[in-house]
């Protein structure tokens, strides 16, 4: 297992030496502006060709590989919608054996599981689990849209509180998501694997080192990818970067690492605008009044103030 | 060939994996399939078995991980029974679809409600339609030489489907039978390491398991059928090669007792050996009476089937499941629909014996000769043994 | 009803695989553009930030240091234009 100081030695990716060649072929059908397959496209710009991607049901599925045409240059594998994670694990277990044996060269090819919100937070979440506990050597890479964007904006665990979904509408008694967001990145670290990270498009050498980071680990890691879906957030298409940045600059989506259990807020946003800034650019969110907008502000800067504590404590430790 | 050893059937299973010298196991406890995941990842820990063993989080994700490793191109292995095969469901046709040889054992067992441990043909008859070749042996000695077997046939490049054999759960998994390992060498020499025709290889990608749209679909069905009927023919040269090189014979339709008796037997799994004493039984008191077993489910060997009942006027298929809401069982469904377009068709009584651990005797299956000679049977099905005295 | 099928079924790889990768550059996604980015050249300073954003991957450096959309694929988002730091990029009516 390489110790934090390794990855510290990587070097880093900036603009000026940002890998650029595309695994994912342009042609592909998602919608316009959308940021996940942007976020997918920066991840396997850094994992490069020798790499194996194992792909659960959802938007980047269906918008890669309608026969006879597929968007993979690298070879990609969907199998359902709850079950990437043990693929993954079966692929890599295939691999490291066939490897061992001679039966193939040892060229230790990536292996990434890829899913959206409902593949991680909800239907894959224990599949996800077994293959982080088991200690597998794969990058498991969440697109979080927050709700089902490719059955028609069902809301998920990852659709934020209020937010209006279709099985979230904003009726008369009860207005749009009544729960808060389920904390994945932190389910995720407790399994106690290497790496596990936030990430955002909007912050693309931010989520490309981290990808490099996830790929050198022994082991599991886990990468959390903050994705804009205007279709389903009733946002505007070429606002898809903009709101993306805003979701870090008022501390909806921060972004951090936590390498082998030692939290790092790794955007520290001074003077974080407030939430209403972000919101306001959604229609998902349009219904909500004073407090309710009240609330969101309160949790979210709560919710940072305990990832400043656990960042705190790491670093005491 | 050594000399036999009694041991239990389960091991005996386990062995003939090793001796497959498979890449990849993925396993989750159920039982009474656990003896022989148990037993295989004591082989991998002391080394001798060359193979990663997952030990998955479920059912579901140990057919998922055995899709992934074996289109990384690696040789797979699991094994089930039950619930656990009806969790496994959706992957099972996404195995077969995809056309990824894995070898299955399944440790037959009833389906819950009410939940039951026990033995019968629930779990796979619920699972007829999934597209693998689904055998079923009927001792230790066929558990163990099937299970071998099932590998070359999986990866048979006309086939390229997974194999599922089925043992009936702890009648044979977990009884202590004489079984005669075969040498290793001799092993390798019929078993040779899997070539696989697609993989998931970065100099070569490969796009597995697009979305089928209208215009492909049916088509991507359609290859799925022709694998699955082709391997019938590579079915019976296995068990040819077999028969040459271990001089042990199967065939896909076994037939013992009268050959030409007026009633017939029809089984299927190792409650056949009961019925096989009880058809020796009758026969000794001059009765005309045989049997029919059935080795290979899926696909349906039709012409061997027609053949074997030739000349019988009646047949008594035993069922070992439940097709509810349905005229018959399972596997009576089947004869019927293939008798249908004979000229000449034995009367069919069909009897669901065994569910759920149920043991039937061999004055069981004499009672049920008797009644099917008097015509006293139901004209659907009777399931045989249930207490219907309600006083 | 067979003319309704793309190919006959032996024609298909194995378990229905693609075996050409990247063969999606085929299609034109172009044709769902209303507007298509145009750069003013003076005001551009070839930071290259259009292409990071790209949700189609379709803009690319040329020889001159340029980072024009192809119109082959580019669906009109926006996102270029809006993330332009000197706004040297509009959105135009096709």
């Amino acid at each position: 297992m390489l110790n934090s100081s390794a990855l510290e030695n990587l070097e880093k990716i900036t603009q000026k030496n940002m890998p650029k060649e595309d695994m994912i072929s342009p042609g592909h059908r998602a919608c316009q502006g959308c940021a996940e397959v942007l976020a997918l496209a920066m991840v396997m710009r850094v994992a490069g060709p020798n790499t194996i991607v194992a792909n659960a049901t959802g938007c980047m599925e269906i918008i890669t590989s309608p026969f006879p045409q597929t968007a993979w240059k690298i070879p990609w594998m969907h199998v359902a919608f709850n079950n990437t994670s043990a693929v993954a694990a079966g692929i890599e277990a295939g691999i490291k054996a066939l490897e061992r044996k001679g039966r193939i060269p040892a060229k230790k090819p990536n292996v990434i599981a890829v899913g959206g919100d409902g593949a991680t937070f909800d239907i894959g979440l224990q599949a996800l689990s077994g293959a982080l506990e088991r200690g597998h050597n794969f990058v498991y890479v969440c697109l979080d849209n927050e709700a089902y964007m490719n059955t028609g904006v069902q809301r998920s665990s990852a659709t934020p509180l209020g937010a209006m979904t279709t099985t979230s509408p904003v009726g008369s008694k009860f207005q749009g998501q009544q729960t808060w967001k389920k904390d994945m990145p932190g389910i995720a670290a407790a399994h106690n694997i290497p790496y596990v990270a936030t990430a955002n498009p909007g912050f693309h050498l931010d989520l490309m080192n981290k990808v490099k980071k996830a790929l050198t680990v022994e082991g599991p890691a886990y990468l959390h990818i903050y994705s804009a879906c205007p279709t389903g957030w009733r946002s505007k298409p070429e606002k898809s970067i903009e709101i993306s940045k805003l979701a870090v600059q008022t501390n909806i989506f921060p972004l951090y690492e936590i390498v082998h259990g030692k939290l790092t807020i790794t955007k520290n946003i001074k003077k974080p605008k407030p939430v209403v800034e972000y919101l306001k650019t959604q229609r998902r969110f349009a219904h909500l009044k004073e407090p309710d907008l009240q609330f969101i502000q309160e949790q979210t800067d709560a919710y940072l103030a305990r990832l400043q504590k656990l960042e705190a404590d790491s670093a005491s430790s | 060939m050594s000399k036999a050893i009694g041991l239990e059937v389960s091991l005996a299973i386990a062995e003939a994996v090793k001796q497959a010298n498979v890449d990849v196991i993925s396993a989750y406890p159920i039982t009474p399939q656990t003896h022989i995941v148990e037993e295989l990842s004591v082989y991998v820990a002391n080394g001798e078995l060359d193979a990663e063993y997952i030990p998955v989080e479920s059912e579901h994700s140990a057919m998922s991980a055995a899709i992934g490793s074996s289109a990384a191109g690696a040789r797979s292995y699991t094994a089930t029974a039950a619930q656990g095969l009806a969790y496994m469901h959706e992957t099972l046709f996404i195995a077969s679809g995809m056309r990824l040889p894995i070898v299955m054992t399944v440790a037959n067992r009833s389906l819950s409600a009410p939940i039951s441990i026990w033995n019968d043909h629930s779990d796979i008859m619920a699972e007829r339609d999934i597209g693998w070749v689904q055998l079923f042996g009927e001792n230790g000695q066929e558990a163990y030489e099937l299970s071998i077997m099932a590998f070359k046939i999986a990866e048979d490049h006309r086939v390229l489907l997974p194999v599922c054999v089925n043992i009936d759960g702890f009648i044979l998994t977990h009884m202590i039978e004489p079984v005669t390992f075969i040498d290793q060498a001799r092993i390798d020499e019929f078993l040779p390491p899997f070539k696989p025709a697609l993989t998931l290889n970065p100099e070569k990608p490969v796009t597995m398991g697009p979305v089928g749209v209208p215009e492909v679909y049916t088509e991507s069905r359609k290859q799925c059928e022709q694998a699955l009927w082709r391997s019938h023919k590579v079915v019976r040269e296995v068990f040819d090669e077999w028969y040459k090189k271990f001089d042990h014979e199967y065939k896909l339709i076994e037939k013992n007792g009268d050959l030409q008796g007026k009633t017939l037997f029809v089984t299927m799994g190792s409650q056949g050996e009961t019925t096989m004493n009880a058809v020796e039984n009758l026969q000794s008191q001059g009765e005309s009476v045989g049997q029919v077993r059935i080795r290979l489910w899926r696909p349906f060997p039709r012409e061997e089937f027609l053949e074997a009942i030739k000349g019988a006027d009646r047949i008594i298929v035993i069922d070992r499941a439940l097709s509810l809401g349905a005229y018959s069982g399972p596997v009576a469904q089947e004869i019927l629909a293939l008798l249908y377009s004979q000229e000449i068709r034995p009367r069919v009584y069909n009897i669901i014996a065994g569910l759920g651990g149920r043991d039937v005797t061999v004055n069981d299956f004499k009672e049920m000769y008797a009644q099917a000679l008097k015509d006293s049977l139901d004209p659907n099905y009777t399931i045989w043994g249930v207490c219907s005295d309600a006083k | 009803m067979a003319n309704l099928a793309l190919c006959a079924w032996q024609k298909l790889e194995l378990g229905t695989a693609i075996t050409e990768p990247g063969n999606a550059a085929q299609l034109k996604t172009g044709d769902w553009k209303t507007l298509h980015p145009v750069t003013d050249q003076e005001k551009c300073i070839k930071c290259g930030m259009c292409s990071v954003y790209c949700p189609e991957f379709c803009i690319h450096e040329d020889s001159e240091g340029f980072y024009p959309a192809d119109l082959f694929y580019c669906k009109g988002c926006g996102i270029c234009a809006n993330e332009c730091p000197k706004k040297a990029i509009t959105m135009t009516m096709d």
